[in-house]
Order: structure tokens, then sequence, then C-alpha cells
């Protein structure tokens, strides 16, 4: 933690970054993103189990970009995020500084994104442990088990789009959502629209989605449509044998192909 | 009772299926009424939310088929469609959708007959396997609670 502090001051002081998204501790207990311009504010950095959240979501909001250069404390979801942002053309390598976050909890040192590339390389990529329980566990159902468990967690979702506004990958400024000609996903929450609205999510992050767990989390009413995305992430990795977020350059599995892809089921 | 008769709505390719189903019909060749055909430019332009759409209003079957690999008029559009549906086929399994209802095929421009083949077997085992009940009753419940609520 002390490093990350002397890190992130040195960064401010220097004037190499603007902006430093971090996290700090908040109310009760609970911990917070947080922005600091000023390098005398640095000191209320922290890093600790609880800090979870996957902050490269504010990479691509407007409100932040205005500062300049970022700098962003990354754990590894995060830096994979960068990797996919940088990847589509949503963020530039030269407008963000990576303080990274090893899986024990040291501060790493990234010169730039290859550096941080073969970082990502050598680490476990695939779901976390838990979630992974729970997708073998969910597929071990039939058909009509699947579809009720579905349509029961689908009934308490209320169209916040939370799962929307916390995922990374999600950062287009007009969403399939909002388009009412053709209106694609009812405004009310029924069944149907709330189940088409999960489907049309988890196919869009088909391939891009980096396992961060995030859109579980934000959830207000505990729908694991994290599930359905790592589903994809473990589909994308058995069918095309590639993680999201491995590299700068790579493009997403649904917007390339290979001429020997294989399947099953078309004839 | 009048005997179950499936809808099925097949979204094909301008190039290679909807060229081979106008032969099945120049050729003679009979196949099953069920089917509605919906003629796209390729197949990558099969958007996955088109055939919830149908399921949604009413199809108990879907077909989707295009040019074989290679045989793309886009070179490329069936390779990406190809990608799209094994993404969507393995979240519609993980989800409980009845992935039985939706043929994938690859159907070519001379391929008049096995259209035909295509769409009887998939008339055929859409109408053993009966109406799509569990769908529909979700868009039914959906329907009434939009009612209710205006």
């Amino acid at each position: 933690m002390h490093n990350l502090i002397l890190k992130a001051k040195e960064l401010l002081e220097n004037k190499i970054v603007s902006v430093i998204i971090g996290f700090e501790t908040g109310s009760s207990g609970k911990v917070r993103p947080v922005f600091i311009t000023d390098s005398n504010k640095a000191d209320s950095l922290i890093f600790d189990e609880r800090c979870i959240q996957n902050l490269a979501v504010y990479l691509t909001k407007k409100e932040v970009k205005q500062f300049g250069k970022m700098g962003i404390v990354a754990t590894l979801p995060i830096m994979r995020s960068i990797m996919v942002l940088i990847s589509e053309q949503q963020l530039s390598p030269e407008n963000v500084v990576v303080l990274g976050i090893s899986g024990d909890g040291e501060v790493l040192d990234f010169a730039d994104i290859t550096v941080m590339q073969h970082y990502i390389e050598k680490c476990e990529l695939g779901n976390p442990a838990k979630e992974q329980d729970m997708l073998a566990t969910l597929n071990r159902l039939n058909m009509q088990e699947k579809f009720e468990f579905w349509q029961k967690e689908f009934s308490k979702c209320i169209k916040c789009y939370a799962c929307r506004q916390s995922c990374p990958m999600c950062y287009c400024t007009r969403c399939a959502v909002e388009c009412n000609q053709p209106q694609w996903i009812p405004v009310q929450s029924n069944n149907l629209g709330n189940m088409e609205w999960h489907i049309l999510r988890a196919m869009h992050l088909a391939g891009r989605c980096i396992s961060c767990g995030e859109c579980g989390r934000a959830c207000p009413v505990g729908i694991p449509c994290h599930l359905l995305t790592m589903h994809l992430v473990d589909q994308a990795q058995s069918y095309f044998g590639v993680y999201a977020g491995i590299s700068d350059k790579m493009s997403s599995v649904l917007s390339t192909y290979a001429p020997n892809d294989k399947e099953s089921f078309i004839i | 009772m009048s005997e179950f008769e499936p809808k099925v709505v097949a979204f094909v390719c301008n190039w290679c299926t909807y060229a081979g189903a106008d032969l099945t019909g120049t050729s003679r060749i009979k196949y099953a009424s069920n089917v509605k055909i919906i003629r796209f430019p390729c197949t990558g332009r099969i958007d996955f939310m088109l055939l919830l759409k149908s399921f949604a209003n009413g199809a108990d079957g879907i077909i989707v088929s295009g040019c074989h690999p290679n045989d793309c008029h886009y070179t490329s559009g069936n390779f990406h469609a190809k990608r799209r549906w094994i993404m969507f086929k393995e979240l519609m399994d993980f989800m409980g959708i009845d992935m039985n209802r939706i043929t994938f095929s690859w159907v070519s421009a001379a391929e008049g007959a096995r259209w035909a083949e295509v769409v009887n077997s998939t008339v055929t085992r859409v109408r053993e396997l009966g109406p799509y009940v569990s769908y529909k009753q979700m868009v039914n419940t959906s329907i009434e609670e939009e009612v209710t609520h205006a």
C-alpha cells in the first residue's frame, strides 16, 4: 500500500498523469473508487481484498477522460479490460498508466503495455473457481430445469441496467436497449423482455468478457448474470482457444473467424 | 382435435439458400408449406435477436441457412455467422431454450432437393416436439402483465 501511494504521488507530482483512479475507504467498512488529481490527497489510496471493483469502466467515461492522462490501480481483470479497450480503439495506450497489483498485492511496475501483456500471459485466465463450480452445477441440469432457473432469476430483473453500466466492455453510448426503431428490448420489465435483454447482453460480450464478475456484483436484485458471460468465456476458449484481453492487438472471437472453425450442429 | 401444424420461420441468404429454394420450386419438388421464408442479404446479417423475436411472435421452429463455407458471396459472411451461431447455441443451451427447434444448415443454389429435405425434416421434428409451450407461456404472461399495468 505504501509503495502504491508513493508511486501515485510520483506520477501526479511529475505530471505524468493528471488523475489516479483507485480505491479509498468509504463509509461502514466499504471501499469506493476515488479519483485523485492532487498528489497531497494520494494518501487516501488503499488496496486490500475488498478492492474488487473493475475500475476500467471509468477509463471510457468522458467525465474522467477530461482530466487528461489517467493512472489506474489495476488488478488482473482490470489489466485485461484495458487490453480489450485498447484493442477495440476505445482507449489509447498513450493515455493510460497502469499501476499493476499482482495476485498477492505487490505493486507491479509496467513500463508499457507490452510489459503488461507479458505479465498477463503468465497469469491464470479462466473463470474464478467459485463461478466455475456454479457453471458446472447449472450445466448438469436438464433443459426444462435450466429454463425455469433462469426464468425465476429474470423475474427479479428491474431493468436498471446496472450490469451494463458496471461493465468496462459495455461502452456504447447508444445501446441497443435505447434503440426504439425497432424496439428490440421492451422498456418495461417482463419475463420475455428481461430474458431477451440478458441474451443480448451476453451475446454482445461473447468472446469479450474477461471474467471479472462485476455485472453480477452490480446487480441490485442478485441475478447471477455474470454466469451467462462466463459460460461464453468457457465456450470461446473450448471452440476457438482464446481468452479475451490478452493482447492489445487481438480481435474478439466474434469479429474474426478461422476457415477451419469446428462445430457439429450445422447440417 | 386437429393435428398440430407447426409454424416454422426460415432465415435464408439471398445468394445460396434463397436461390436453392427457388430451384426447389422450379423443379416442382413438394415440401412442407409450414415454412415462411425470409430473405436476407447474407447469413452474416441474420441477427440472433431475429430468432428470439420469431419465437416471441409464435414460431415453433426456425431454420437458418446460407451458403456453404467458402461459397459466401461476400467471402466471409458465413464464417462470421458460423462463429456467432456457435456462441448463440451454447448460450441458448445454457439458458434452457430448446435448440432442437432451430435447424442450422448450409444449402447452395444447386441444392433444391436438399432444401426440401431440410424443411421437411425440420417440420417433422418440430411437429413431434409440439408447440413451444414454455416459451409461449412466458410471452403470454409478459403480455398480460403489460395489459394489467397499462
